[in-house]
């Protein structure tokens, strides 16, 4: 083929077990795209811009800069282990009655910044939850609006 | 219509917002077909060279590759349009732009080839087996260079490519008779779109013989462009849209269509292609640099007696929307005031620098931080208050403009800048090296497109048995709700709950032709035609119900499935529309709204009307600047636009504060750099767009005077929020350290060196 080694790897995505084949080069990111987890969005590929970050073993991590090998046995956490279309999280349901989102596209990775957020820290101030989504880029919004919505969530206001 | 507002100016949240938080939606690069091929493009490495000799075999020959495509392979590889207005004597007439690279490279990062294969691995190898060898020509990489007679030419005889002028009055005599008269010169950046997702597509040909194009576009009317390329009808080229994951002008001008037509159409295979963040860097169109030359007089008390300037945008290698940019500049270049005496004269120039083409804020934008910063030195040197100065010209409903067109809705600037200013609030202290300062500005910019142009916008609207509504528009939505705007004014109109609504958008084979989500266009001219199709549906409703109510139909409205007559009698929907249909007059209708009309401009000069209106507001900003390190802290932000009527609030608010936020950034750190035409600043990490951390809480402040010309009174709010940003921060930071910055973006060491070294 391509010369190139292979390795068998095993993922628990969302609670299920997937397996596939990867090069050693091969991003989480892209391995889970592959599989149609196509929820986490490549936006830079670098690491520069949040949008593909998941939740390992509950960790905000951003899925480029992680080698799917490196994934191997670990928890992994896409955007659709939050809610349903019958129950969203509430930090959903507050991104969407906050307008948190215009495009949509830096949505899947905030979301889970601000998941693996509000897990370590449910009570932030403003400034804490600034800090901790400053690595999620976001070219619509401003920012406000979604800040206004994940404080609403740690203050049980929605 | 019901009676009343049931769904515009309230904070209905979109149906695809559900789906956006769940990551449903199925963006242009997330859409996979069976035995799709993966392309690339191989890109030019130089900025100025002559292709001596280029050999795919070796690429064409990886196993895996489908096909390798060069300019030799484009039917229609050239193409010419010519600049409206422009004259024999400003050069080129014609603007030229080519697929792939014939012979000359004029900028890096130029499309040379396209590759296809089975995998994206495999087109990646493909991609390092294509050799090129170059021979560099000189180039030219600054534009006042450029335009001397000697520099090296892009095309022709001329590097100017579009030159427009504004003449009014008599300045010599105006500014003989001022008493103060203020003269700078000011540089603007080359702004990076950063959009977050990238340009993406997949195309395919279908069992018709119809290429298929699935594509984040703003523009589906790029079809015709697929067509012409391959020379073949433009019936046989389809652009579904996606929803785009931001665009801002970036998906404005084609971006993979055209590649992506030629793959599809040589292979008969579906085709996808994205380009990679680096690529979006340098292979793609950003917002015109300026250099922009003012001076602008006042009398004593405080009128303004005569503005010139001279205006020159680096257009880069290729024409693109150029001209047209240029234009709304020389237009919008007084600012929102009355000047009696005028003369602007304004110069687009190519250069081998990265492409430039459209942006939000289209030309209008770097303008504003001239003739702001203008205006806040005529009130210095005057010992005005600079908000006085701008009240006492402040152009009015039914003032001319210098390119005497008359204002036609209402301006609202005093009351922006009030409401603006009001909102920051008591003033922050400075303590030690940290210097608190506070400025405004105010903006002006048209919604829609020149009225030259004669734009249009094409609606389709029916409804079903049971009553509920269909809406074909096709208009793309870029991220601000551009179809759930349209689903709310049809569900208003015909008094439907929004959910009872259906709107399909953007596919140029199922939709009628809406125009482009571009100009700020999308709700004046997409929302007007909408409500128009709805009105006629209406009243083939309500002829037919008076007749079965045996009422008139002026007495008769819609509202929960319900006809319903002045008197509180009602009359079931679906019945209404069971008569009609045994009737043979089905309730639907196409309507196509049409944006004022003004003849085409015929010579350089712009003397007659060219947009349809304008919307006003104002931006302020309360700064700390640390004067050791030359930081800038945005503490307090606020930005007051006169939108006319908020069609869905939160969306107008969400305009609001993000296009403060890219303002901001074009203000104080946005720059994307080139070396002699080498791009430096090709990704996220080196090109600084502001994060959560860099901003404050923008404060958005909505007014509606319901005098525009969209539906229900509504002015475009999209470009405006933009344009008043960056020279609202630069008369902050002056008024904190007593230094103004005439060349932003205002960095940390613009700020540190002027008020370190006074020569500078």
């Amino acid at each position: 083929m391509d010369g190139k080694e292979y390795y068998n790897i095993k993922l628990i995505v969302n609670g299920k077990e997937v397996k596939g084949s990867v090069a050693a080069e091969t991003s989480l990111l892209d391995f889970l795209r592959s599989k149609n987890y196509i929820e986490v969005k490549k936006g830079c590929d670098k690491g520069d811009c949040g949008a593909c970050t998941v939740l390992i073993d509950g960790k905000a991590t951003v899925s480029c800069l992680t080698s799917a090998i490196q994934a191997q046995g670990r928890k992994i956490q896409t955007l659709k282990s939050l809610g349903s279309w019958d129950k969203l999280d509430p930090l959903q349901e507050a991104f969407v009655k906050h307008e948190a989102l215009q495009c949509g596209f830096c949505t899947p990775g905030m979301l889970m910044t601000a998941k693996a957020l509000l897990d370590e820290n449910p009570h932030p101030t403003r400034d804490d939850i600034k800090e901790a989504i400053s690595g999620n880029l976001c070219r619509c919004t401003g920012y406000k609006k979604i800040v206004d919505a994940i404080e609403a969530v740690s203050k049980g206001e929605n | 219509m019901a009676k009343e507002m049931t769904y515009i100016g309230k904070r209905t949240p979109g149906l695809d917002e559900r789906d956006k938080v769940l990551g449903n939606v199925i963006y242009a690069d997330d859409f996979t077909l069976p035995d799709m091929l993966y392309a690339r493009v191989f890109r030019a490495t130089k900025p100025s060279a002559l292709i001596k000799k280029l050999n795919v075999e070796k690429a064409r020959n990886l196993p895996g590759v489908a096909c390798v495509l060069t300019a030799d392979d484009v039917p229609n590889n050239e193409s010419i349009s010519n600049v409206v207005g422009q004259t024999t004597e400003v050069g080129l007439l014609e603007a030229k732009h080519q697929v792939l690279v014939k012979n000359r490279v004029r900028y890096y990062g130029e499309a040379v080839a396209l590759v296809a294969a089975d995998t994206i691995d495999a087109a990646n190898r493909a991609l390092e087996l294509i050799e090129v060898e170059y021979e560099e020509i000189p180039g030219v990489f600054d534009p006042i260079a450029a335009m001397k007679p000697d520099a090296p030419k892009l095309h022709g005889n001329n590097n100017i490519i579009a030159q427009w002028k504004l003449r009014k009055g008599n300045i010599e005599k105006a500014f003989a008779e001022s008493d103060v008269v203020v003269e700078n010169t000011y540089r603007t950046p080359r702004q990076e779109h950063a959009h977050l997702e990238p340009e993406s597509g997949v195309a395919w040909v279908d069992d018709m013989g119809v290429i298929n194009i699935r594509s984040a576009t703003q523009v589906i009317e790029h079809y015709r462009d697929v067509a012409a390329v391959l020379g073949i009808p433009q019936s046989m080229v389809r652009i579904e849209g996606t929803i785009m994951g931001g665009a801002f002008g970036g998906k404005e001008d084609v971006t993979v269509e055209v590649f992506l037509g030629l793959l599809a159409w040589k292979t008969r295979k579906p085709v996808k292609l994205t380009f990679s963040r680096e690529e979006m860097g340098f292979g793609r169109q950003k917002r015109h640099p300026y250099i922009l030359k003012y001076k602008t007089g006042a009398t004593k008390d405080g009128k303004l007696t005569a503005m010139e300037a001279e205006i020159i945008s680096d257009a880069g290698a290729y024409v693109y929307l150029s001209p047209w940019v240029l234009l709304y500049s020389t237009v919008h270049s007084t600012g929102p005031y009355f000047i009696p005496n005028v003369k602007v004269d304004s110069f687009s120039v190519l250069t081998n620098n990265i492409m430039t083409s459209a942006f939000r804020g289209f030309g209008a934008m770097q303008v504003a931080f001239a003739y702001e910063s203008q205006m806040d030195e005529l009130a210095e040197k005057l010992n005005m208050d600079p908000f006085e100065l701008r009240k006492k010209n402040f152009l009015k409903k039914g003032s001319e403009t210098a390119n005497y067109q008359k204002i036609t809705s209402d301006v609202l600037l005093k009351e922006s800048v009030e409401k603006a200013l009001g909102a920051l609030g008591e003033k922050s202290t400075s303590s030690g090296s940290k210097k608190i300062g506070r400025g405004f500005a105010c903006s002006w910019q048209s919604y829609g497109r020149m009225t030259y142009l004669h734009d249009t916008s094409s609606a389709w609207v029916g409804l079903e048995l049971d009553g509920s509504a269909v809406v074909r528009s096709g208009i793309p939505d870029l991220g601000g709700g551009q179809r759930e705007s349209l689903r709310a004014i049809a569900a208003q109109i015909l008094g439907l709950k929004i959910e009872e609504v259906h709107v399909i958008s953007t596919d140029s084979q199922v939709t009628p032709l809406a125009g482009t989500v571009t100009a700020t266009r999308a709700l004046f001219m997409s929302g007007n035609a909408v409500k128009l199709a709805s009105e006629n549906v209406l009243n083939i409703i309500t002829r037919t119900a008076s007749k079965m109510l045996k009422v008139s139909a002026e007495d008769l409205y819609l509202r929960d499935k319900l006809v319903y007559t002045s008197g509180g009698e009602s009359i079931p929907l679906v019945k209404v529309i069971k008569e009609c249909a045994a009737e043979g007059s089905m309730p639907q209708s196409l309507a196509t709204y049409k944006a004022p009309f003004t003849d085409p401009i015929k010579t350089d000069v712009i003397k007659d009307p060219v947009f349809a209106d304008f919307t006003f507001g104002a931006q302020a900003a309360e700064v700390e600047v640390d004067t050791e390190t030359g930081i800038v802290t945005i503490l307090k932000y606020a930005s007051a636009q006169d939108i006319g009527q908020a069609i869905n609030v939160n969306r107008a608010e969400g305009q609001i504060e993000g296009g403060a936020a890219q303002g901001i950034g074009f203000g104080l750190m946005e720059d994307y750099l080139e070396e002699k035409g080498v791009p430096l600043t090709w990704n996220l990490a080196t090109y600084l767009i502001p994060t959560s951390k860099d901003l404050p809480d923008i404060q958005s402040i909505i007014l509606e005077s319901k005098s525009g010309k969209g539906p229900f009174g509504a002015k475009g709010v999209g470009e405006p929020s933009i344009t008043a940003a960056a020279p609202a921060l630069v008369s902050a930071i002056y008024d904190a350290v007593g230094v103004r910055i005439k060349h932003i973006p205002a960095t940390p060491e613009r700020i540190y060196w002027s008020l370190h070294n006074s020569d500078t």
